[in-house]
């Protein structure tokens, strides 16, 4: 046993430098320098602004975005941090529900969407629209879940609805079959086409102004 | 079910065994010490290696001294990583400030690296510094996958070998297959990732501002790397806590099918490097086709349950179209993500594209039962093929008692010691199994973990118990498997599962290499025809269906029916 103490140690520490520190580092590097834009994470900027990456869904809680599937990441709660609430799309803390289908938990979570998307056995909604997806950060819904969203943006923004309906089908594409369209794409596209007046509930201040200002321009 | 989804699954199935032939031939060439492309390249290196650890690579060892260095070397990775997770509060690339890992946690984590398992009781991003991801984890990926190869073919020379006292050098072994198969690989794979979109950096986190005006804190690191090897090794432990369905893991239906080529290619190149090296590609055909058909048996149970969904959903209102949809990313789609589940848990890998915990009980029975066959369908580097090696020494030794012959495999007469130790290697798995999951059902501390109620709570814990035992490492995520209970049976089932297994088998290898190798005759019963592949798939249903099935029925089985009927719970 002895005999063989010298080698497993000295190949650990090789095997170490070799695959723990060079592999990963060379690379790094090389990625670096040839692929930066996905090796830093495909981020989207907007002026000047990183506002997501593209690859990553984000949280869109208002009526004047189509939203993302619901997720079940959580945080620490900052007022007790041994506990956790829920936070939608937390990038930092991926996870799914890990509800079995047979969970009652589950059957209330849905029924409760279900229900507030309008939805009933003889109208069902679609079934991404309801549930939470593996990561809790799936940056993709199903085109049919974005159309159930055209009417309810389409009044927030005071828009027509077959302008927006244009846009998710423009932002539609197909994976073996599945028709499915990327939500912060979408909604990027929805800000450049349909600029809403400036968030008045959420950022007043001295923003809003500036805000309102430049995309009345681009609405009208 | 779609027509498209079929024929996705089969082109990637023709796409790894079209790149598995030349590559198992070469795995044939490193594995035998020849020449290849890459030894001008890679000799010096491997010289380099041999002379700092003071290995004599020309100096063959028996069974004894080979499963001594495999336990040896195993041994200081243990340590070492053990000791790199305690101490990561004190040492560099450590971003995120992250303490250093609780005793029962780094225990759990450092035996799941070294036995290839990558069972994970943390959050990647929420737990571990880049230096334990890289210098830690990253290297035991290439090295536990290098010793199960090591191992796979020790016993594979066994077979060929005549009255031969030893079955190679274990330190060659292990350093070939880093060097020469894995390596090189994952160099090509990651970059191919990065290119597909996985991000490769040394930040910790970025920071966006939404479109709504929030924060978003975007965790980020070197994932290209490790996704790579991740797949190659057959380990399956993600960067990120979703693992392959994080979208930094995995951000298309494209990654998705470059991982599970990766992830099966070198379990299915070694059958045929098997065949090679046994002289008779045959004999590795029918193990691969035996293999093939339980995955693709898997895949179509799995793909059927997925896409009927689940009834108590579609009562309350939901599209049933699209299937279950609850756990699952919309990028993979239900045929990929099947595909996936199966083949993460045929192999070893234990990756995952959706949580496992959320498909239909059927839909989670099957990779469930892929590990209870001890992940042999076509199974982890190396591990899958001296398991399946050992299932087919078992077929024979059966087929021989049927017809009054002595059994033989490769021209070895299986005699009573190769019996015993097949056996004593293929019962460890039971009494881990069953054993640890009848305890835990029976204590607070292993029910206060459950996630789920009801049957589905049972399925959680035996999955669990499956999935460490055969060292595949997914999980049915709702289990919480980081306190000291599971921390700690779960590792030993990941380490017993892995070494008191092992030992034995090189044990086997031992006693075959002595013996003389008989040339075939007409009473030789044939191991490369249909007949054989009858016979070794129903020697899998007996041995490994009924030891399990009253667990099962109590779990997935009766899940089942509820869920048919309306029950939750």
């Amino acid at each position: 046993m002895l005999s063989h103490l010298r080698p497993a140690i000295v190949m650990i520490v090789l095997f170490t430098a070799l695959t723990g520190i060079a592999y990963p580092l060379a690379i790094t590097g090389i990625a670096q320098v040839a692929l930066k834009g996905p090796a830093d994470g495909s981020l989207v900027t907007r002026d000047g602004t990183v506002v997501g990456s593209s690859l990553i869904g984000q949280n869109f809680a208002t009526d004047r975005y189509f939203q993302g599937r619901p997720s079940a990441t959580s945080a620490a709660d900052p007022k007790d941090s041994s506990k956790t609430i829920d936070a939608p799309y937390n990038a930092a803390n991926s996870t799914g529900s890990n509800l079995g289908p047979t969970s009652q938990k589950l059957l209330d979570r849905v029924k409760a969407s279900v229900a507030a998307l309008g939805g009933s056995p003889q109208k069902p909604v679609p079934a991404d629209a309801v549930t939470t997806s593996a990561s809790g950060l799936d940056p993709d819904i199903s085109s049919a879940y974005a159309t159930l969203q055209v009417a309810r943006v389409a009044a927030a923004r005071n828009v027509p609805a077959d302008k927006l309906q244009a846009l998710v089908d423009a932002g539609t594409s197909s994976v073996f079959g599945d028709k499915i369209v990327n939500v912060l794409a979408l909604n990027l596209e929805l800000d450049r086409v349909a600029p809403v007046p400036a968030p008045a509930a959420a950022a007043p201040g001295a923003g809003a102004p500036a805000q309102a200002a430049g995309s009345a321009k681009v609405g009208g | 079910m779609t027509v498209v989804g079929w024929l996705l699954v089969l082109v990637i199935l023709a796409a790894v065994v079209a790149a598995a032939v030349p590559f198992g031939a070469f795995i044939a060439r490193v594995m035998t010490g020849q020449r290849t492309f890459l030894t001008p390249v890679l000799a010096p290196v491997e010289r380099g290696f041999y002379a700092l650890a003071g290995v004599e690579p020309s100096k063959e060892q028996g069974w004894r001294s080979y499963t001594l260095a495999m336990l040896a070397f195993s041994g200081a990775g243990l340590f070492s990583l053990y000791a790199l997770q305690r101490l990561q509060a004190y040492l560099p690339l450590n971003p995120q400030g992250f303490d250093g890992v609780p005793p029962d946690l780094a225990f759990n984590t450092s035996v799941s690296f070294i036995t290839n398992t990558n069972w994970q009781n943390y959050g990647g991003e929420t737990t571990m510094s880049h230096l334990v991801q890289m210098a830690g984890l990253t290297v035991h990926n290439f090295v536990s996958a290098a010793t199960g190869i090591a191992m796979a073919v020790a016993l594979v020379r066994a077979f060929t070998r005549s009255e031969a006292k030893t079955i190679g050098n274990f330190w060659v072994d292990m350093t070939r297959a880093v060097l020469y198969l894995l390596l090189p690989l994952s160099i090509v794979i990651a970059l191919v990732m990065v290119a597909s979109g996985i991000p490769q950096t040394l930040l910790a986190s970025v920071e966006a501002t939404t479109l709504e005006g929030a924060k978003q804190v975007i965790s980020i690191g070197p994932v290209a790397s490790q996704e790579a090897i991740k797949e190659l090794g057959t380990n399956g432990g993600g960067f990120f806590n979703a693992n392959s369905a994080h979208p930094f893991e995995s951000p298309s239906a494209w990654t998705t099918m470059l991982q599970i080529w990766t992830l099966l290619l070198i379990p299915v190149a070694s059958v045929i490097a098997f065949g090679r090296m046994a002289g008779n590609w045959k004999e590795g055909r029918s193990l691969l086709v035996t293999m093939g058909i339980v995955l693709v048996v898997g895949v179509g149970v799995v793909y059927a349950a997925e896409t009927y969904g689940n009834p108590l959903l579609t009562a309350l209102g939901v599209d049933g179209v699209a299937g279950n949809l609850e756990g699952k990313e919309l990028r993979f789609g239900q045929a990929l993500t099947a595909l996936f589940s199966v083949a993460t848990t045929g192999t070893s890998t234990g990756a995952v594209v959706a949580m496992h915990d959320s498909l239909t009980p059927l839909g989670g029975l099957v990779p469930m039962f892929n590990m209870l066959l001890g992940c042999i369908t076509p199974g982890g580097d190396g591990s899958g093929l001296y398991g399946i090696l050992v299932v087919a020494v078992i077929t024979v030794f059966v087929a021989g008692l049927m017809v009054g012959r002595t059994p033989e495999y490769l021209g070895k007469k299986i005699e009573s010691r190769e019996m015993k130790l097949a056996m004593l290697a293929i019962l460890i798995y039971p009494p881990l199994v069953l054993g640890f999951t009848a305890v835990s059902v029976l204590l607070k501390t292993g029910l206060d973990s459950l996630n789920n109620a009801g049957p589905h709570g049972l399925s959680e814990i035996l999955y669990a118990f499956a999935s460490t035992t055969a060292n595949n490492g997914s999980a049915f995520g709702g289990l919480t498997g980081n306190t000291l209970w599971y921390n700690t049976t779960l590792g030993l089932a990941m380490f017993l599962g892995r070494f008191a297994y092992i030992v034995p088998v090189l044990a086997l290898a031992g006693s075959l290499a002595a013996k003389k190798k008989a040339p075939a005759s007409v009473g030789t019963f044939p191991t490369d025809g249909p007949l054989f592949i009858g016979l070794l798939l129903g020697v899998i249903v007996i041995l490994y269906l009924l030891q399990y099935f009253p667990a099962l029925a109590l779990g997935p089985v009766v899940e089942h029916f509820a869920m048919l009927s309306g029950k939750a719970y």
